[in-house]
């Protein structure tokens, strides 16, 4: 992320204090993550010492000071979902994208995240897909989201044999 | 649309959109809120644009917000007969059209089938759903196109911002919002009118206006709906608000978690502002006020109004000391009014209809209506407008529809993780602030969770244990370590790890929580474990000496087979194990190995159901 | 002009300057109230809840912590009732539990105030209590900002920005003599001074007789706070580090 492009996020609320939060998102919205180059700028500019936007960036859930994947799985877990079986959803992930829930794969093709409710909740339990809303997910359901995504496990597409 | 310089020019305009207004008009409203959008309700609209384009017909699509009623998306009406249409599919768009906005014809297999009578609906009004409902705040939702501000003035917008402007004045609004007795509906349930007063009264300028609209309560989403579905009765009722209290500034503070809402709202501001409804000046008389929209972070604890507002100001969501209250010291130390987007929302209906109305619905201490979002194990999920003093059986049972499957109710958690569970016997408490709280919930913002008999309490506390845990800013040792170590008692608890003296501990541990906690995330963290230890103990019992969950959740204490009458040796559990746990040849039976099995659910889910071999114990 | 307040500690009527903390008034009273992350030349921040007491305001009597509650007029101070008594111990058991490495401070105030068992598991080979006496002291009377909390609820954590050494640190040292149970490190040796636990080393200054004062960092911070040259700093007799 270069300068000028931190510098326009910047411009667009003005550099000051409180329009750090909004910074931030805008930062994270395009590059998926804070790059360490992109808060040192917004320090700079802001005049903030680096200690202030790194309890920032790190108390907030929104931001990732960590590149993300190119497909990001986020498994909303409200109590809805919670009660509807959301944790069985995340298990699964974990096991079938290999990765905990929050990291992301060593080749930064994935990236599983828990987020807490979305407001969705008539469709619980729920998991967005690279932006899209997945609702009443089983794990049969599930696979077939994995499969669109290379990652189906082993027995994804079983059937019964008669 | 010109900039409106008076109420004069307002209202010319306003009776300009009702004049050509039809009441026979034909119109189909898809219901475009978040949980219909992820149905593919854009899809839907689309899809009649088009057709009603090729057919060249004078029929208005109208994208709407949240009708409620979420179960049954995506939702259509058919106007002008309101005709209720539910889990409509795009295919189903040429037939509405031609059969019943042309020829009024009932599609009957798009119509709402009560699933116990087996009786269907017609009409909006008369669905069990609806018709049990006093839909003050979200009615409204169904007849506007949120992103239109003349739809919001056909329906007599803005108007009790004119009448408070030029009729009343500051001080009858303050008057009438007391007299109301509104209390906040984000989960305080503090009376709006003291808060107004305070502020108002308090030394300093520039005063702040605040909407809280960080709705952290996981299973909440009427806020959403309100912002989704009729931006403009929030901005109205901030104006009126900040015209009160002599305040020019406000801010919406919208959680990260909500796009669409942010997106609604932004539109509606930006028309409101090019209308000369908001920004300098308004409507000529002289006061001006300008609301921007601040993002959440994703931290729950931001809904705590001192950490809301100090996050406004660039610091990170710790609450502070409220020794000095917020309407008199709160953003950059001025006096700040901060309310909930619900209560915002009933602001202009008090100042139209008056005070004595308002507090002619509700109980003796909570007037009004308050908006529910009936979710879990319900059949009619979705969000529910009643009179306070309703009772819970009526909002489960009646509007509810009941448990699905033919479930047992076993309990019903209200006021999110500040809140507690109530079991069956409290299912007759009249639903109001206090009477919540004498049961050992609380209001809370709103959500209802309802739970059957395969819902696990104890599960169900470590959840708002976890969900608390992670959302503590961290400050406060008893918050911070305490909520820990309660969670790793009840941890322990549902992997058949508890011990005697554990739920002495949880509850000597949570008294100190909620006493020497600072804010009031501490201050009721502990309302979830301690309610379900009050109303469920011998579940924790169960647990502790017998090692046995009675719902059969908690992992380390069920055990996965499969029934030997009923496996045909259809290989599928056996393929999809994850961990190769299961053997078994084709057409033979097949078996668990328990060594292996880590109780995933993935064989008991994907049994089909005609056979269901697999059996949890 | 400030405004001065009469208010009640145990029934005896007192005197003070409207706003003042009221934990600093208790202690220039002599009254004892235990605390750990209270610094009178620090902004007061209410996480170690050990300052504990019972106020009294009109028809309300509330617990709250003293260290940032600000005198008012007319208040009533209640010390050591059996509600502050029971929150403070179960505070220093969960104190106990986070910090098990046990630094004498902690224990000491365990003993005093009667807490013997532990009932939560021991937290590893923590320290640190999170009270952020350090990064205040290097925010507010520093100024240097290279400390600071990160994360949230039971994973806030105090360090530096990711982890590492930073750059804006000058190794003064005063952390290291705020923090209430001496958790900070500070070694010098080979000419050069460390904390270890911000990752962090700088060659330092010797006066004439060749005995270490400051870091060189130090000094430059010093000529800038004071506009005077910087060789002023770290070299003269009486510059040495005091003794520990």
């Amino acid at each position: 992320m270069d300068t000028a492009q931190v510098d326009r996020i910047i411009d667009r609320y003005g550099a000051e204090k409180s329009s750090l939060l909004a910074i931030l998102q805008d930062i994270q919205g395009e590059e998926h993550w804070l790059p360490r180059e992109a808060i040192g700028r917004v320090c700079e500019r802001v005049g903030v010492s680096l200690a202030h936007l790194y309890r920032l960036a790190t108390f907030f859930q929104a931001f990732s000071l960590e590149p993300r994947g190119k497909h990001i799985c986020t498994v909303c877990m409200g109590t809805a979902c919670h009660v509807r079986g959301a944790p069985m959803l995340v298990d699964k992930l974990e096991r079938d994208l290999g990765i905990p829930a929050g990291g992301t794969s060593d080749d930064l093709e994935y990236t599983l995240e828990t987020v807490n409710c979305v407001g969705a909740c008539a469709l619980g339990p729920l998991v967005i897909v690279d932006g899209e809303y997945h609702g009443n997910m089983t794990s049969t359901k599930l696979d077939k989201a994995l499969k669109a995504l290379g990652k189906a496990p082993v027995g994804a597409d079983a059937e019964p044999e008669e | 649309m010109a900039r409106l310089s008076s109420r004069d020019d307002l209202e010319a305009l306003r009776a300009q959109i009702v004049e050509r207004l039809d009441p026979e008009r034909k119109a189909v409203a898809v219901c475009a809120g978040t949980g219909c959008v992820a149905y593919g309700s854009y899809k839907l609209t689309d899809a009649f644009r088009a057709e009603v384009e090729r057919l060249g017909l004078d029929v208005e699509v109208r994208a709407t917000g949240c009708h409620g009623f979420c179960e049954r998306g995506p939702l259509v009406v058919v106007y002008p007969q309101k005709i209720f249409y539910q889990r409509v599919q795009p295919k189903d768009v040429v037939e509405i059209l031609e059969k019943t906005v042309g020829e009024g014809e009932v599609l009957e297999r798009l119509l709402y089938e009560d699933p116990v009578s087996g009786e269907k609906y017609t009409y909006e009004e008369d669905v069990p759903f609806y018709k049990h409902q006093q839909r003050l705040i979200l009615g409204n939702n169904g007849r506007i196109d949120p992103t239109s501000l003349e739809d919001y003035l056909s329906i007599g917008g803005y108007s009790a911002l004119a009448k408070a402007m030029f009729d009343m004045g500051a001080d009858a609004v303050l008057e009438e919002v007391l007299a109301a007795k509104l209390r906040g509906r984000g989960g305080g349930g503090f009376e709006a009118g003291w808060k107004w007063k305070g502020c108002k009264e308090a030394p300093g300028q520039p005063k702040y206006v605040i909407c809280n609209a960080d709705e952290g309560d996981p299973g909440a989403f009427m806020d959403r709906s309100i912002l989704e579905g009729n931006p403009h009765s929030v901005i109205e009722g901030m104006i009126i608000g900040a015209f009160t209290i002599g305040s020019s500034h406000g801010y919406v503070y919208v959680r990260n978690e909500y796009p669409l809402a942010v997106e609604r709202l932004g539109i509606a501001l930006q028309s409101a502002r090019e209308a000369g409804l908001l920004g300098e000046d308004i409507l000529g008389s002289g006061f001006s006020f300008d609301i921007r929209i601040n993002k959440g972070g994703g931290a729950f604890v931001c809904g705590e109004s001192t950490a809301l507002m100090l996050s406004i100001e660039g610091e990170v969501g710790e609450p502070r000391a409220k020794h000095i209250h917020t309407v008199e010291a709160g953003v950059w130390d001025k006096p700040t009014n901060l309310n909930n987007v619900e209560t915002w929302a009933n602001v202009p209906h008090i100042v139209n209809r008056g005070s004595g109305w308002f507090s002619s619905i509700g109980t003796e201490n909570s007037k009004g209506t308050k908006i529910f979002s009936l979710v879990g194990k319900v059949n009619n999920t979705g969000l529910v407008e009643v009179p306070m003093g309703i009772t819970l059986r009526e909002i489960v049972e009646k509007i509810g529809g009941g448990i699905p499957g033919g479930g047992t109710f076993k309990a019903v958690q209200t006021g999110g993780p500040s809140g507690g569970c109530l079991p069956e016997s409290m299912l007759d408490l009249a639903v109001d602030f206090d009477e919540l709280t004498k049961a050992g919930s609380m209001m809370g913002s709103g959500g209802m969770i309802v739970m059957d008999q395969n819902t696990c309490m104890v599960d169900v506390a470590k959840y708002f244990l976890d969900f608390l845990r992670f959302e503590s800013c961290g400050k406060c040792v008893t918050c911070r370590e305490g909520l820990k170590r309660l969670w790793e008692i009840v941890d322990r608890i549902t992997r058949g790890e508890g011990r005697e003296g554990d739920l002495e501990l949880i509850e000597e541990l949570s008294e100190c929580v909620a006493d020497a906690s600072l804010c009031a995330l501490g201050g009721t963290a502990p309302n979830p474990v301690l309610s379900t230890l009050r109303h469920f103990r011998a579940e924790y019992e169960a647990h502790i000496r017998d090692h046995k969950c009675p719902a059969k959740v908690c992992k380390e204490l069920i055990t996965f087979t499969i029934d030997a009458e009923k496996c045909t040796g259809c290989r599928v559990c056996a393929k999809k194990c994850p961990t190769g746990a299961i053997t078994g040849e084709k057409k033979k039976l097949h078996v668990i190995d328990q060594t292996k099995c880590i109780k995933c659910r993935v064989c008991y889910e994907s049994c089909p159901t005609k056979w269901a071999a697999v059996v949890v114990e | 002009m400030a405004q001065v307040v009469t208010y009640t500690i145990m029934g005896a009527e007192h005197e003070a300057e409207r706003g003042t903390s009221l934990l600093a008034e208790l202690r220039r009273h002599g009254y004892e109230v235990p605390s750990l992350c209270f610094n009178e030349n620090l902004s007061p921040y209410g996480a170690c809840r050990l300052c504990l007491v019972e106020v009294k305001k009109g028809r309300r009597q509330k617990l709250t912590t003293s260290c940032n509650y600000p005198v008012q007029d007319g208040i009533e101070v209640f010390l050591d009732t059996e509600r502050v008594q029971r929150n403070r111990r179960m505070v220093l058991e969960l104190l106990l539990a986070q910090a098990p490495k046990a630094p004498r401070e902690l224990r000491a105030l365990a003993d005093r105030y009667g807490v013997t068992d532990i009932r939560f598991p021991l937290n590893g080979d923590e320290e640190c209590i999170l009270c952020g006496l350090c990064s205040r002291t290097c925010r507010e009377l520093v100024g240097v900002n290279a400390l600071t909390f990160s994360g949230r609820g039971d994973r806030k954590h105090m360090g530096t920005p990711y982890a590492e050494g930073s750059e804006v640190c000058i190794l003064c040292g005063a952390c290291v003599h705020v923090c209430p149970v001496s958790c900070i490190d500070l070694s010098e040796s080979g000419g050069n001074r460390r904390i270890r636990r911000w990752d962090r080393e700088l060659p330092m200054l010797v006066d004439e007789f060749g005995v270490p004062t400051m870091t060189t960092a130090q000094a430059e911070y010093m000529a800038r706070r004071t506009g005077m040259p910087v060789e002023t700093f770290g070299t003269l007799p009486a510059q040495r580090r005091s003794e520990k």
